[in-house]
């Protein structure tokens, strides 16, 4: 589904490259996680695939179904199917969330030559969504994420991904400043998104967020590489080990 | 009558040509004597001129040029703002009220009189307040384009109200000639305890003079918005001089998108204690267009708000000026003024200029100001986009957002309602 050969990027203004040749793909039905240091480049994969400003594309591929992602605008790539649970999730005053998301929605729906889903339609299909995630109507009412606590913030981008179903989604540190009550919550909301038909890519610091949400395959990614590959064993190994062990090993 | 010598030559001949266009001055009954004595001023003070300190952003020559520069008629395909609200509307069209095309102006605790109908009368209410809350305001800084509309006005509106109106009164300004060169002067008096809300929308002319006196008594209240259109090269200078008695309360909101030219002033005195004063304007602009907003309010009682909240969004090499003031004088103690102008630069060609001023004499106040001009938040378009929002409509839901807080301004919910959905509708269209 999402394939990435060879990609190398860096920073625009600065001669600083970041990825420097990542191979990776993630099939349909899959949660892939990607543990790694501080710095190795998990953020930057992120924001490339889903098309932020700031990088250049150096070398290689990103496909999503055959698709050249690296073409598309953001808002294109949405469309597609791809979609980012932000790490710092941004606040937006004045935009009301339950706007937002109908205006998402409808763009992508429209996009993909699909009908506008009516207001009121659209507004028994989110309180659905959002009960399942606790979000109550008075969150939906406020402007984006404004005033939103950490967990409120990171249960907000999973009602996203429940009410845009995308087919690939990309976690970034979802669970940084959650706490334990949060990250069974948030979690729980990915979990009820798994289905044969859509791929996840989770990237974490720690092994305690693939408790919740396991995953099938998970890579170590140091100085913009993956350096290993393999099974959840492997995150109870940087669980217990740290990662010092698997980059000497990697060298 | 002889020029004044202070004055330079240029300016002297810039009033001349304009004063000898417009003619004598309408023979007019009990408003004779508050003409000669604004012509007076405008002879004195001269009309503006780019030097001036007060138009040192705004080039005046549009508005003080002898003849209105033509401006082609902008064909308007928005169903008229307003339209869902339960009103009194009367129609100007180039400047002449459009009998026909209006209501009766009946209203319980209204009384409306029209400049042109009473004009030959000797006696009538307004006399106590037609150029005189225009005269007071013409201290500390001359508001020359206000003294010749109090001169050389030929139609408006002299609104009584005694009671709490039951419904907004309505002015609509059409034009129909590329030429039309208005000037109307209205007057409203509220008397203690009284309400009335004022809408006014459209272009009126391709070039307007417009002076609104308000004057608050004790107690009473005064609503107003105003809607300046999308019409690209109509010009104007508008002044609203408004006089606050005790526990009074004065709003005014206005939305402007486009027009080569507006000057809208604003000059408020809090007169009395415990009054509220708060002005608020949000504006569009595209490409050829200026827009400034002047505002002065004086603070001469005790415990007064006064609160003024601009916000502009500018794209196109378009212009936006704020130019605000507070003056609080020796025994306005407790007073509370707020004063924030912002604006959102939509491309690097577009530009705010921004002249916030306190002056404050009594020592128990609290007076804020802000100013700021930014660009798009990066990171808020992204996070749209992010989400399958196009650009455009990114922009523009975080532009709404940022209009947002002048909106909010606006008490009545139907009358916000209608200036959000008229904001959402330009910016749409202009998209597609």
């Amino acid at each position: 589904m999402l394939k990435i050969e060879n990609l190398q990027v860096k920073l625009e203004d600065e001669d600083k490259q970041i990825l420097k040749g990542l191979d990776l793909e993630v099939e349909a039905g899959k949660v892939h996680a990607i543990m790694g240091p501080n710095g190795s480049g998990k953020s930057t994969l992120s924001y490339v695939l889903s098309g932020k400003g700031g990088y250049e594309v150096t070398g290689g591929s990103a496909t999503l179904d055959g698709e050249d992602l690296l073409e598309l605008e953001a808002e294109e790539r949405a469309a597609a199917g791809l979609f980012l649970a932000f790490q710092y999730p941004v606040e937006i005053p004045g935009v009301g969330n339950m706007t937002f998301l109908r205006t998402a929605l409808n763009a992508q729906r429209k996009a993909r030559g699909e009908e506008e889903m009516s207001a009121t339609d659209f507004l028994k299909f989110v309180r659905e969504k959002a009960k399942a995630l606790q979000i109550d109507a008075e969150m939906l009412k406020r402007p984006v994420n404004v005033g939103f606590s950490g967990g409120e913030k990171k249960r907000n981008e999973i009602l996203q991904m429940a009410v845009l179903q995308p087919r690939m989604c990309i976690l970034d540190e979802t669970d940084s400043g959650l706490d334990v009550d949060a990250m069974k919550l948030v979690s729980d909301g990915v979990n009820a998104l798994r289905d044969a038909g859509r791929g996840f890519l989770v990237i974490t610091h720690y092994q305690r967020l693939l408790d919740h949400i396991k995953p099938d395959v998970v890579h170590i990614m140091a100085d913009g590489r993956i350096v290993k590959t393999g099974g959840p064993e492997l995150a109870l190994e940087v669980e217990t080990n740290g990662y010092a062990d698997i980059l000497a090993e990697a060298k | 009558m002889a020029a004044p010598a202070q004055l330079t030559r240029q300016k002297q001949d810039v009033t001349a040509a304009r004063l000898d266009a417009l003619g004598p001055v309408p023979a007019s009954g009990w408003s004779s004597a508050a003409r000669s004595s604004a012509l007076d001023r405008v002879v004195q003070q001269g009309l503006p001129h780019a030097r001036d300190e007060y138009w040192k952003f705004t080039r005046p020559g549009g508005l003080t040029d002898a003849m209105a520069a033509p401006a082609a008629l902008f064909r308007v395909e928005d169903t008229p703002i307003f339209d869902r609200i339960d009103r009194v509307r009367l129609v100007f069209v180039d400047g002449v009220f459009d009998a026909a095309a209006s209501d009766d102006p009946e209203l319980a605790g209204v009384r409306i009189d029209r400049l042109s109908q009473v004009a030959g009368a000797d006696i009538h209410w307004a006399q106590g307040l037609y150029g005189v809350l225009e005269a007071r305001g013409q201290s500390p800084v001359a508001r020359p384009l206000a003294a010749l509309n109090t001169a050389h006005a030929t139609e408006g509106v002299l609104i009584h109200v005694t009671g709490k109106a039951q419904k907004p009164v309505s002015l609509v300004y059409e034009r129909s000639s590329e030429t039309a060169d208005a000037i109307l002067h209205h007057v409203i008096r509220i008397d203690a305890g009284a309400e009335l809300t004022l809408l006014e929308n459209g272009p009126a002319a391709a070039r307007l003079n417009k002076v609104m006196e308000v004057d608050i008594a004790d107690g009473a209240a005064f609503h107003h918005v105003r809607a300046q259109g999308r019409d690209h090269e109509r010009q104007a200078a508008t002044h609203i001089f408004a006089r606050l008695g005790r526990e009074s309360v004065f709003k005014s909101f206005t939305l402007t998108a486009n027009g080569r030219l507006t000057r809208n002033e604003c000059v408020i005195e809090l007169t009395g204690d415990d009054a509220v004063a708060h002005v608020a304007g949000a504006c569009v602009g595209d490409g050829d267009f200026l827009h400034d907003d002047t505002v002065f309010i004086t603070h001469d009682a005790v415990n007064c708000e006064s609160r003024q909240v601009f916000k502009k969004v500018l794209r196109n090499g378009a212009t936006g000026v704020f130019q605000g003031k507070i003056l609080v004088k020796k025994d306005a103690q407790k007073t509370d003024g707020y004063q924030i102008s912002q604006s959102l630069l939509l491309d690097g060609d577009s530009q705010f200029l921004a002249k916030p001023e306190l002056e404050i004499y009594a020592d128990d106040v609290a007076c804020s100001h802000g100013s700021t001009s930014g660009a798009i938040d990066e990171d808020a378009l992204f996070y749209l986009r992010s989400r399958g929002v196009p650009e455009g409509t990114a922009t523009d839901l975080l532009t709404l957002a940022f209009l947002a807080e002048a909106v909010q301004e606006i008490e009545d919910e139907a009358l916000a309602t209608e200036i959000v959905d008229r904001l959402e509708g330009w910016l749409e269209r202009r998209r597609t």
